[in-house]
């Protein structure tokens, strides 16, 4: 069965038709053809594939299609300005390390932008909660935490690397 | 001291803008126009024949382009043994095996048509335990390999053990094992294949080895009756490595096929579920361990018998044992050492490298044996590690050649900020584990090499080739601050390209930890050629000896004479645009002076080798078994941190993996049949397990090292598991030798120590039906 349906995309007003079984997420990547969102796991369990929808942060592989009708829809490419400009969100985990092989980064930062736009000051707890469901395997989460606290005022630890022999004690030759 | 501007500094990653877009291109996101999709049917059985295979439904489906058993195919043999084809024939050896393989407009045709393939199967007798299957008479998974014990030689004897055994004061003995687990790559594995009209060949594949896998599939193309042809590997943005794609896989052959016979572009993808089941991983070990010491605590010998579960083929797993040797020989000064290693077929999937390549295996019995060791002498364990620790200059017994060595420092640094000697709370206690790995390059290939080429545009910039793959780690961005550094550019100035065998030089891949040192030599001696030539031009220029002129802010200048300096893109263009014009290129190939093991697997493997020591402070729950991890320091030689940032995720990112590896991560195989195929119940470690990790890095400035700098990708899951079981011990007194340390494992070791049985009951009392241990 198919359907038409009315949402905002990323600040434009959409109308399409659309096929009841179809997914957010595939209506995203492959009607849309915006890949900015991933598909990691296709169930729910690693968030890879996750939007915005009407301020919250969804799994879109796992949200319906025709359940985006009259609502707002925002996916990772609708963050930075139309300048090119980054999001805070975007600059800081860019600045901080929060990104290695990137597959994880688009729903890790839209999840931290869900929170952040309820919650402006989220502490570490917080931060770590609102990103229990986007899994990372390149980065340990560490700088990914950084990064959010950066922009929510939490102070990310001092850096944590520290050279402790200098470069004269001993060149090995 | 040199006042870096490029090295040194915590540079952003070059691809971090792309990728917080959601610009950068996976290979789930390419799709070429008239692209089918090919899906591949796995086999139902760990060991059976196939009688049959009737395709002739599964043909008949409006969309379905093409579909291949192994009687359409060519004898492709793939992998590092050649024990494996892209289409099984005859028989299945696992569940994983590839029984047929269908092209089709979209997936959901592609599904269909592999539902419509029929397989008649006969079980055969299967094998999943590695000793059973040594056994004589064992069911044979390859019958004409005759046994199921890989023809591979891992033996080694320096000095004699035997007599050493008779000195030893004392003598720890123990068994050790450890379990799958597998990468878990955020981007799952995926290709496409595409012939041009005169059969030349163009793959996409998320590759860490480009110019292999390009000889891999010139082979292939050869058995295909297609020699001489050419092959081009592309590689999209890879979301994420760690050893999984060091060897080419049946569904990339799948692909090839496929699109060799539909004369279109075809794309093998997988969903989560095959991720897990039909990706390789790292192998189970067994190993029997002892070690003794003398009086005084030095290390007499250490003595080690291993069987490796191979699974049913032969991947770069079954090579694992030739790293092993590193921390087996080398980890701490051992006069006396002998290590035989057996990797064994059986019906389960076949392993294949991980971060770490053996080196977490052997160093989680080797650490927990030097705690059991150092308390039967009577020592402190860091105090027992000092007596025997490498130090620079030093040669192993087993030829590799100590260069700089920073382990005493590092077990400072875990000492020190551990506060390992204040008093611990209850159920509380500390422990730590070295480490040693390869850390400039490591020659298990006939090369060890990486090539890169530099071109200079009229405006200084350059663009840079080369054959090092960045999978995430960040080894483009590494490679960039080092030509930056050099030619006294901006990282912006500096675009790195890796992702075309067309254009890109050779390189063996990236694995061992390799790509900084040798990519970034690579890199190096291609910016000096560059330089020495740009001096020339700006000598000329300026007229000024040449010794007096640097490269500065994009600038050639007069080192005394601040007036007298030319924009270096100025120079190029008046170099470029006169009578006789020149433009600036450069090529370098470095392959490393490191040795390939000789005979009696002697020989320096690497150009130099990192250390690191990891503690860790625990408390243990002793009612549930519990470990909670209270403080992680992570202190490692890497020689020079090129960049601080990333080296952190590295460590980070690594340790994150080692406390997965020690605590919660297993594919659990139950009669080969892989019964967690999805992250909730595999349990990979989420934001929520994040622990405080502090990661001290020690710069040894390594002579032979791109600005002293030595490898770190691997490292930060070697020590992780040992250095948790010693905390363990410390805190509650039970000794855990097997992985995963799960709290199942602990209550029970706890309840055994206590004389209780596994439910809490004194030993010998059965008025309780029954109980239930809380997971
Ligand atoms: S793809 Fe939606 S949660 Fe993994
Ligand atoms: S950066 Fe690779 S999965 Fe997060």
């Amino acid at each position: 069965m198919s359907r038409e349906i009315a949402f905002v995309f990323n600040g434009n007003k959409m109308n399409m038709a659309i096929e009841d079984h179809w997914t957010l997420l595939h209506l995203i990547r492959e009607e849309l053809g915006y890949t900015g969102t991933k598909e990691g796991c296709g169930s729910g369990e690693c968030g890879a594939c996750t939007v915005i929808v009407d301020g919250n942060a969804v799994n879109s592989c796992l949200y319906l299609a025709a359940e985006i009708d009259g609502k707002e829809l925002m996916t990772i490419e609708g963050l930075a300005s139309p300048d090119g400009t980054l999001h805070p969100i975007q600059k800081a985990f860019v600045e901080n390390g929060g990104i290695q092989c990137g597959f994880c980064s688009p729903g890790m930062i839209i999840s931290a932008k869900a929170l952040l736009d309820e919650n402006p000051n989220a502490n570490e707890e917080e931060i770590k909660e609102a990103i229990a469901g986007n899994l990372c395997r390149c980065t340990g989460y560490v700088q990914i935490v950084d990064s959010i606290k950066s922009v929510s005022g939490h102070e990310a630890q001092e850096p944590h690397v520290v050279a402790f022999r200098s470069e004269e004690g001993d060149r090995g030759d | 001291m040199h006042n870096f501007c490029s090295v040194g500094k915590r540079v952003p990653k070059i691809d971090a803008v792309e990728k917080a877009t959601g610009r950068a291109q996976y290979i789930q996101d390419l799709k070429l126009p008239g692209m089918l999709y090919g899906k591949i049917l796995y086999s139902k059985f760990p060991h059976a024949r196939i009688v049959s295979i009737d395709t002739s439904k599964a043909k008949q489906l409006p969309g379905v382009r093409c579909v291949l058993t192994a009687e359409d195919i060519p004898d492709i043999k793939m992998g590092v043994y050649k024990d494996n084809r892209p289409l099984k024939k005859g028989k299945v050896c696992s569940y994983r095996d590839e029984v047929a393989a269908v092209a089709a407009v979209d997936p959901e045709t592609a599904d269909e048509a592999l539902n419509g393939v029929e397989v008649i199967y006969e079980p055969l007798p299967a094998i999943f335990d590695p000793e059973q299957a040594m056994k004589e008479g064992a069911t044979l998974i390859h019958e004409e390999h005759k046994t199921n014990v890989l023809r591979m030689p891992w033996k080694l004897h320096y000095g004699d053990v035997d007599a050493a055994k008779k000195e030893a004061a004392h003598i720890v003995e123990d068994r050790f094992t450890t379990t799958w687990v597998t990468h878990c790559c955020m981007g799952a594995s995926g290709s496409i294949a595409e012939f041009d009209p005169a059969n030349n060949l163009k793959i996409y594949s998320n590759t860490q080895i480009p110019s292999l896998a390009q000889k891999d599939f010139l082979d292939a193309l050869t058995a295909m009756g297609l020699k001489g042809n050419r092959v081009r590997v592309i590689k999209p943005v890879i979301g994420g490595g760690f050893g999984s794609k060091l060897d080419t896989y049946a569904y990339e052959y799948i692909a090839i096929l496929l699109a060799y016979h539909t004369r279109r572009p075809v794309k093998v993808e997988f969903d989560r579920t095959e991720e897990f089941i039909a990706t390789s991983t790292r192998q189970p070990t067994i190993t029997y361990i002892s070690q003794g010491c003398d009086q005084n605590g030095k290390l007499l010998f250490r003595d080690i018998n291993m069987i490796l579960d191979n699974g049913a083929y032969t991947s770069w797993g079954a090579t694992t044992p030739s790293v092993m040797m590193m921390p087996i020989t080398s980890l701490y000064r051992v006069p006396n050492v002998r290590y035989e290693a057996k990797c064994v077929y059986t019906n389960n999937t076949y392993a294949q490298a991980m971060r770490g390549y053996g080196n977490p295996q052997a160093t989680f019995a080797i650490e927990s044996t030097m705690d059991m060791l150092a308390e039967k002498a009577g020592i402190d364990p860091i105090e027992f590690r000092r007596i025997n620790a490498n130090k620079p200059g030093d040669v192993s017994t087993q030829g590799l050649r100590i260069t700089t060595c920073g382990l005493e420092e590092c077990m400072d640094a875990v000492k020190e900020k551990l506060e390992w000697e204040k008093p611990k709370g209850e159920s509380e206690g500390v422990g730590l584990a070295s480490l040693i790995h390869v850390g400039g390059g490591a020659r298990v290939y006939k090369s060890d090499g990486c090539g890169t080429i530099i071109k200079m545009n009229d405006f200084g910039k350059i663009d840079l080739f080369t054959g090092a793959t960045d999978m995430g780690q960040g080894s483009d961005t590494v490679i960039a601050q080092i030509v930056a550094e050099e030619l006294g550019l901006q990282i912006e100035d500096i675009h790195v390209i890796h992702t075309d065998t067309d254009i890109c030089p050779w390189d063996v891949g990236s694995h061992a930890s390799r790509t900084t040192f040798v990519a970034g030599n690579a890199a190096l001696g291609a910016a000096k050629k560059i330089k020495a030539r740009l001096l020339e031009l700006g000598a000329k220029q300026l007229e000024a000896p040449l010794e007096k002129i640097a490269l500065r802010d994009r600038h050639i200048q007069h080192q005394d004479d601040s007036e007298k300096r030319i924009e270096i893109g100025k120079l190029l263009r008046k170099a470029h645009f006169s009578h006789g014009g020149q433009m600036l290129m450069a090529e370098y190939f470095y392959d490393p002076a490191n040795e390939n093991m000789g005979k009696d697997f002697r020989g320096n493997m690497s150009m130099t080798y990192t250390f690191g020591t990891h503690g860790v402070k625990v408390k243990v729950d002793e009612e549930t078994g519990k470990v909670k991890i209270l403080n992680y320091v992570a202190a490692h030689d890497v020689g020079k941190a090129i960049n601080p940032m990333l080296l952190e995720g590295q460590v980070y990112g690594g340790v994150m993996m080692g406390l997965g590896y020690a605590l919660t991560e297993q594919v659990i195989l139950e009669k080969g049949e892989n019964m967690n195929p999805n992250f909730r119940d595999y349990k990979i470690l989420t934001a929520k397990d994040v622990v405080p990790i502090e990661a001290p890095v020690l710069e040894t400035y390594d002579k032979d090292g791109p600005f002293g700098a030595k490898g770190i990708g691997e490292p930060g899951c070697v020590p992780t598991a040992p250095a948790i079981a010693n905390a363990i011990y410390d805190a509650v007194g039970v000794r855990i030798k097997d992985l995963p340390i799960t709290p199942e494992r602990v209550l029970a070791a706890i309840r055994e120590k206590k004389g209780l049985d596994l439910c809490g009951q004194e030993l010998g009392r059965d008025d309780v039906d029954e109980c239930i241990i809380e997971e």
